[in-house]
């Protein structure tokens, strides 16, 4: 093992199904090992051993360009073998069973396999099915666990105490696994959460969780310590609940005019891929207050530490 | 395993053929129609009862079943059975669901037409009935309301009302035209026949749970209450309008039984029944991502069950109905969305009501047997007096108290997605007698 990466603490979590049930200390070791991979990445070779031998696949049952560069950069990065297999899931629901499918490809002689799907639980129906490390790239609207760690260390790079600052979510919540994720983590960190979008993109009950909403976004703006801008689905939405995008974009979208009444030391993130000029405008995602490209390079650093330190139950998860 | 040994050609009958003569000694007679409870014995002869009375002698070459301790009951009621034959035998036939009926004590039920072929006319429906004669249950088949459960032409009703069609459902869809529902109703009318109405309006988004803080925790796509209750409410309004009689199947939510309870007020012909699931579960439990918790509607708040409770309680709810909706393990055994609704019912409809219900002081054993009795057998315009001398023994004998875990792989549909797994059940029927026939457990 690299100098860089003391790794002698492990995760009390076996598998990364979701930030929901996991502790703290989970994400502060997570956050920790991170940094030490991100520096890992600053070094001219960028890679170490640390999962030689290991072999992970990705199997992604919905398109992702992001997510999955980013995963399998982490891997290369950590000298793991790695497999890609990608289809539809509606191409699931005819042929093969998705567990035909996993238990078929881990036959193969697999350790680890990091699942994109449409269907919220997917993964824990693999987790009871496999000997595998489970980790959840995204599972329909539930969790993509690995997108909130990455927005977290984006966030604590900045605003090393969370406790008691105002992180807003804008946008598309109901659709949204980004913010189910990022709402359970952001609690663990001591932070206020607040939601802000127009009323039919706030799923039922969710100030239940003990998360604030708004459908103003002046007023969220001018509370927030870190909004997190998430992406409209241009595909899905116009119709009985979302009359354009145009007025998303004249009451929703994130322009520097809105931000001048910010706090001076807004941080805003983007989890990608941006929609520019519907919830973000150019001089907004191109500005002095965000940090989305620290998001996408933190993306594969936290990866990395996912996987290495999930590593260690390889051969033993069950 | 199960699939294995229970194989529709495998598949026998479990009743045996009653005594010429039996006497049951001792038993507490538990009546839902007379409403009344008495210790007495009960002598059988030739299927039908001879006398109900203390102290009954035994004859030479009667057998006895000494009930001491035990309870005696009508044969239980499931006016909401999916047999699946014809079309699904995969997931159940006529012998194994009737198998799991009188396992759970109920000999007479009521099946529903999302069949293939659908039970949209005459000949299927003589065809289902000539297959279903002899049985210990008895499977009263309900025709559906429209031609293919389209809803959109109504079936030929009075011939299949002469035919001896208690009712008409279309269930599994709920009647999106109005036009058609006033149709059916109107017409229905004529003879008597009830209207079982799927309430559902599908123009919302087809979703997999219902929607709360649940489905927004677990990012699913969901059902809201409104789905339901706005057919209610409709469904009431048209009731008024031309005079029918409605019967709700499956209500789960507070919004419905309240437009229930004002129909009734009102005195419209409004009748509703609710599940068991829906008595006893919240939608909490999807957060196990177990497809046995996947069943439209979909399982609902704590608030909507403490409301369910209320409403047996003060008679709103006329009935509980299972929804028996068998499905094999490889259509279930999938991601969440992909798995079709419905789950078992009909072997723990009772143990359900005593666990959940009686035990927990929700109804009185009485309330509740009449509501898997007396009550669903008049709604359909059944016979419900059946402890008369001269009529068909149809009775079950239970232990109100007896503790058991409730195991899939020991159920006797051929399918196994009951959404009681694992849990602890009391109340044990110990043998169900009809039509000249008993189970014993």
């Amino acid at each position: 093992m690299d100098d860089t990466v003391k790794g002698t603490k492990l995760l009390k979590t076996k598998h990364l199904l979701g930030i929901k049930g996991m502790c703290r200390e989970d994400l502060e070791l997570i956050l920790q090992t991170s940094e030490s991979f991100k520096q890992v990445l600053d070094t001219p070779n960028k890679k170490v051993a640390a999962l030689k031998g290991v072999t992970v696949v990705n199997m992604f049952f919905e398109n992702s360009t992001r997510t999955k560069i980013s995963f399998e950069m982490a891997e290369k990065r950590l000298s793991a073998d790695v497999v890609n297999f990608a289809a539809s899931s509606s191409s699931l629901k005819k042929g093969e069973t998705l567990i035909d499918t996993a238990k078929n490809i881990e036959a193969m002689k697999i350790d680890m396999v990091v699942m994109r799907h449409s269907t919220p639980g997917a993964h824990k129906m693999l987790m009871d099915n496999l000997n595998s490390i489970i980790i959840n790239a995204g599972d329909g609207a539930h969790e993509h666990p690995t997108q909130a760690i990455l927005d977290l260390m984006s966030i604590v790079q900045k605003k090393p105490n969370l406790k008691g600052k105002r992180v807003t979510l804008v946008g598309d919540i109901v659709h949204s696994r980004v913010a189910m994720s990022n709402i359970h983590a952001l609690k663990l960190y001591g932070a206020k959460v607040q939601v802000c979008g127009p009323s039919t993109l706030i799923p039922k009950d969710i100030e239940k969780m003990g998360v604030e909403v708004t459908y103003d976004l002046d007023e969220a703006i001018r509370n927030s310590d870190v909004m997190n801008i998430l992406r409209i689905q241009l595909e899905r939405h116009v119709g009985a609940s979302f009359p354009s995008l145009r007025e998303y974009h004249n009451y929703w979208g994130i322009t520097n005019e809105k931000l001048a009444r910010a706090k001076n030391d807004i941080l805003i993130l983007h989890p990608g891929p941006m929609n520019r000029g519907v919830e973000i405008d150019d001089d907004v995602a191109d500005g002095d207050h965000q940090v989305i490209l620290d998001q996408v390079l933190n993306g594969v650093a936290s990866r990395m530490a996912i996987l290495y330190l999930l590593s260690a139950n390889i051969g033993g998860a069950k | 395993m199960k699939r294995m040994i229970n194989n529709i050609s495998l598949c026998e009958p479990l009743y045996k053929t009653l005594p010429k003569k039996i006497l049951i000694k001792n038993g507490m007679v538990i009546d839902p129609f007379s409403e009344r409870e008495y210790e007495s014995d009960i002598l059988i002869s030739n299927g039908k009862i001879e006398k109900i009375a203390k102290n009954i002698k035994a004859e030479m070459g009667c057998e006895a079943i000494d009930a001491k301790g035990l309870y005696v009951s009508h044969g239980f009621f499931d006016m909401h059975v999916h047999l699946r034959e014809p079309g699904y035998e995969q997931a159940e036939n006529f012998v194994s669901g009737t198998n799991a009926a009188m396992a759970g004590g109920v000999t007479a039920l009521a099946a529903m037409a999302n069949t293939t072929p659908c039970v949209d006319n005459k000949f299927v429906y003589n065809d289902i009935k000539s297959r279903v004669k002899g049985l210990l249950v008895d499977v009263h088949q309900i025709p559906a309301v429209t031609i293919k459960r389209e809803g959109k032409v109504i079936v030929e009703m009075t011939e299949l009302a002469e035919a001896g069609a208690p009712a008409f459902s279309d269930d599994g869809s709920g009647i999106q035209s109005s036009e058609t529902m006033k149709g059916a109703l109107e017409y229905a009318k004529m003879f008597g026949t009830p209207i079982l109405v799927h309430p559902e309006d599908h123009s919302f988004v087809e979703g997999v749970m219902n929607e709360s803080l649940s489905s927004t925790e677990l990012g699913m796509s969901y059902i809201p209450a409104i789905a339901e209750s706005i057919n209610v409410a409709r469904d009431i309004e048209i009731a008024r309008y031309v005079g029918g009689t409605v019967h709700f199947q499956h209500v789960s939510v507070k919004e419905s039984i309240e437009l229930v309870r004002k129909a009734k007020k009102e005195g419209l012909k409004v009748t509703c029944e609710v599940t068991p699931h829906h008595f006893s579960l919240t939608d909490d439990m999807v957060r196990t991502f177990s497809t046995d918790y996947k069943m439209n509607p979909p399982l609902r708040t704590q608030e909507d069950v403490d409301a369910v409770h209320k409403a047996l309680k003060d008679g709103t709810i006329d009935a509980i109905a299972t929804d028996h909706a068998p499905h094999p393990s490889e259509k279930k055994n999938v991601e969440f969305d992909f798995a079709p609704f419905g789950v078992l019912g009909l072997e723990t409809m009772f143990s359900a009501g005593i666990t959940y219900l009686v035990r927990k002081k929700k109804l009185s054993l009485m309330e509740f047997l009449k509501k898997i009795t007396v009550n669903p057998r008049k709604i359909l315009n059944l016979e419900a007096d059946l402890f008369q001398k001269g009529k068909t023994a149809e009775l079950v004998i239970f232990d109100k108290d007896k503790k058991w875990k409730v195991d899939r792989r020991k159920l006797n549909s051929l399918s196994i997605n009951t959404c009681f797994h694992d849990d602890t059940h009391f109340g044990k029927v110990l043998y169900t007698i009809n039509n000249g026939k008993v189970y014993k457990a």
